[in-house]
């Protein structure tokens, strides 16, 4: 039996800008079930982070516009909830981890407060029941919770990316979506908050969206990977099926990507060109400028979805059922 | 924290020694002779070089000034040449009513400057933001002589309601309190708007509207906080500026204050009032900016991690 948390179905977003209009989203469609995580994984600008200021309820607005699409999160239609409810959602049930902890943590409050603050929100808890609540909370990610009334400048910025994700999870939320989480961290100090994120998230019982750039990161925590390009998911499936069958040409060139430890030659293989403009996206495939197998078709239609067996693609070369190439 | 304040406290020291020795040139080097003022026209040149003599004003400059300054050291400012009175007896004596009026001034600029600004802020782009953007520009624009003698025209002479001078009632504060807070107030307005505009893209706060907090909240706990640094110090900085308007507006609605004082005596050549008088405003005006780094710290932890480790 299924069991959906999250489903998003052909959400779009734009944004309205004085160059005109940028489409950042255009038709996303995913579902997560409970307890699971999803890694959302693309380059800078593929959508990953308006999709998840979408079900936020986030998106800036203006510029950002969420043009249609349905985003369910345990039966409810969050798009349409008004915001007095959706801020009773937020921070609540849904939490969100954002990228760089030196800037998302208010550098004129103690760390305390920023975490006890959600408590008071959402548990109808007092001052002091959320006071020790949060200090708890601290303990929770290795922090002692004596550094309750400390200010956000006197942590490092893995500590401050810890008091981040205790507040992410103060009020046990039943999704949390994590932004790049470990981006910017030394990479010694991205294991350990890795380490920290997985067993926190099994120990709670959440299911987590996985915003990365970092194939390495969504290997270690992930059980599904949506690939994101030019704001569409171009191939999702399970991780075996990412890792172990990848189709699409995208995601095929992210794993060349990788420089292969055991290999002599130090060469790395970049995708050739850049993210299309996402003012002017290509006719067709957006992904067929840097395409190796490009074909005609490419450049004129754009792809449709096929599946089997949960394992989604969007490219021309498959379609049917079976491949073509 | 103590240390700090205590190593502010004396950075005051060579401020005021500067002020002393400019004013002190200033009114030295300045032409006319207050015993000749003292004595009117009728008095003859012997009278006038005896008063010269008995005032020292026949010593070298820097004699005098060394007087001045070693008896101001201990709290003697000397004597008004008009009244006789000793300077800083009517100096403590004037001085409540300049207080008075500055801090409302200051008072009447951030009340009704910071919420201006915050809903420049939040209506960025409407019409709303251009009414205060406006205000804001002509606030700043406008002289404050004018504003005192337009208000006066309005509010004395076509409408009267309030008193054109004096200083019995509260009454009497209302315009003097505008005229003097207009300027400040623009200049708070617009520095709450741009701080505000750059705050709410901030990081933090997305983190804060995450968390489902009240708008009200993240307003007041998140980003007013934020946005308060630099009002704070732009408000200092006026305040200063303000003490500077008080001379203009006590002599426009004859407030009997430090400003009016200092100018009578500026008339009079009653130079050691003036020089007194002087010298005291840049003591209030060091003090307010001590006060002010103050609040910094009770505002931003980070500063207070300075002057704490500050040696």
């Amino acid at each position: 039996m299924k069991d959906t948390l999250l489903e998003i179905k052909d959400l779009n977003v734009i944004y309205k800008t004085y160059e005109g209009t940028v489409a950042a989203v255009n038709g996303v469609d995913f579902a997560l079930d409970r307890g699971k995580t999803l890694g959302l994984v693309g380059e800078s600008g593929a959508g990953k982070t308006t999709t998840a200021l979408s079900i936020m309820g986030l998106v800036p607005s203006p510029p950002g516009i969420i043009q249609r699409g349905r985003v369910t999160f345990a039966g409810q239609d969050l798009l349409t909830l008004p915001e007095k409810d959706m801020k009773k959602i937020r921070g609540n049930r849904i939490s969100m981890i954002f990228q760089d902890p030196m800037t998302s943590l208010n550098p004129v409050l103690s760390v305390g407060l920023q975490i006890s603050e959600a408590l008071v929100a959402h548990q109808n808890l007092s001052e002091a029941e959320a006071e020790r609540k949060a200090a708890e909370m601290l303990e929770k990610v290795q922090i002692p919770g004596a550094r309750y009334r400390e200010y956000p400048h006197e942590f490092s910025g893995g500590m401050r990316q810890r008091v981040v994700i205790a507040m992410a999870l103060a009020c046990n939320p039943r999704l949390i979506i994590a932004d790049e989480p470990t981006t910017a961290l030394d990479v010694t100090i991205q294991a350990q908050v890795l380490e920290l994120m997985r067993s926190l998230k099994e120990e709670f019982a959440t299911a987590m969206i996985m915003i990365t750039h970092d194939l390495g990161v969504v290997g270690e925590v992930c059980d599904d990977v949506a690939v994101m390009y030019a704001g569409r998911i171009v191939e999702m499936g399970s991780l075996d099926q990412i890792f172990g069958n990848a189709m699409h040409p995208y995601t095929l060139g992210l794993f060349r990507c990788i420089p292969d430890i055991e290999e002599e030659s130090s060469t790395i293989h970049p995708i050739e060109g850049l993210m299309p403009e996402p003012l002017d996206l290509p006719k067709g495939c957006p992904f067929h400028p840097r395409c190796p197998q490009c074909m005609e078709v490419c450049r004129q239609v754009v792809p449709e979805a096929c599946e089997d067996n949960g394992h989604r693609v969007l490219c021309h070369l498959f379609g049917g059922g079976e491949r073509r190439a | 924290m103590l240390r700090y304040f205590t190593k502010r406290l004396i950075f005051l020291i060579p401020v005021l020694l500067g002020v002393s020795i400019v004013i002190f040139a200033i009114v030295h080097l300045a032409p006319g002779d207050p015993a000749e003022v003292m004595l009117g026209p009728s008095a003859t040149q012997e009278d006038i070089g005896k008063l010269r003599e008995q005032l020292g004003l026949t010593k070298p400059l820097y004699v005098q000034y060394w007087i001045f300054l070693t008896n101001a050291l201990k709290g003697d400012l000397g004597r008004s040449i008009k009244s006789n009175a000793p300077v800083l007896e009517e100096i403590l004596e004037r001085f409540p009513a300049t207080l008075t009026l500055a801090s409302l001034g200051m008072l009447f600029a951030i009340t009704v400057g910071l919420p201006l600004g915050v809903l420049a802020a939040l209506k960025q782009n409407t019409w709303v933001d251009a009414l205060c953007s406006f205000f804001a520009l002509v606030g700043f624009s406008i002289p404050n002589f004018w504003v005192g003698l337009m208000l006066m025209l309005l509010l004395s002479i076509t409408i009267p309601i309030l008193p054109s001078s004096g200083f019995d009632s509260w009454k009497n504060l209302i315009m003097p309190t505008i005229v003097l807070g207009i300027q400040t107030m623009a200049v708070i307005a617009r520095m709450t708007r741009s701080s505000m505009l750059e705050v709410i893209r901030q990081d933090y706060v997305r983190t804060a509207r995450a968390k489902g907090i009240s708008d009200r909240l993240v307003l007041t706990r998140h980003i007013l906080t934020n946005v308060m640094i630099p009002v704070v110090t732009i408000a200092g900085i006026y305040f200063g500026h303000s003490l500077g308007g008080v001379v203009i507006t006590e002599t426009i609605f004859s407030i009997p204050g430090l400003g009016r004082l200092i100018v009578d005596a500026i008339r009079a050549q009653d130079y050691p009032v003036v020089q007194g008088g002087v010298l005291f405003f840049a003591l209030c005006v060091g003090i307010v900016n001590l006060l002010v780094d103050l609040l910094y710290a009770v505002l931003d932890p980070r500063i207070k991690a300075q002057y704490r480790s500050a040696k």
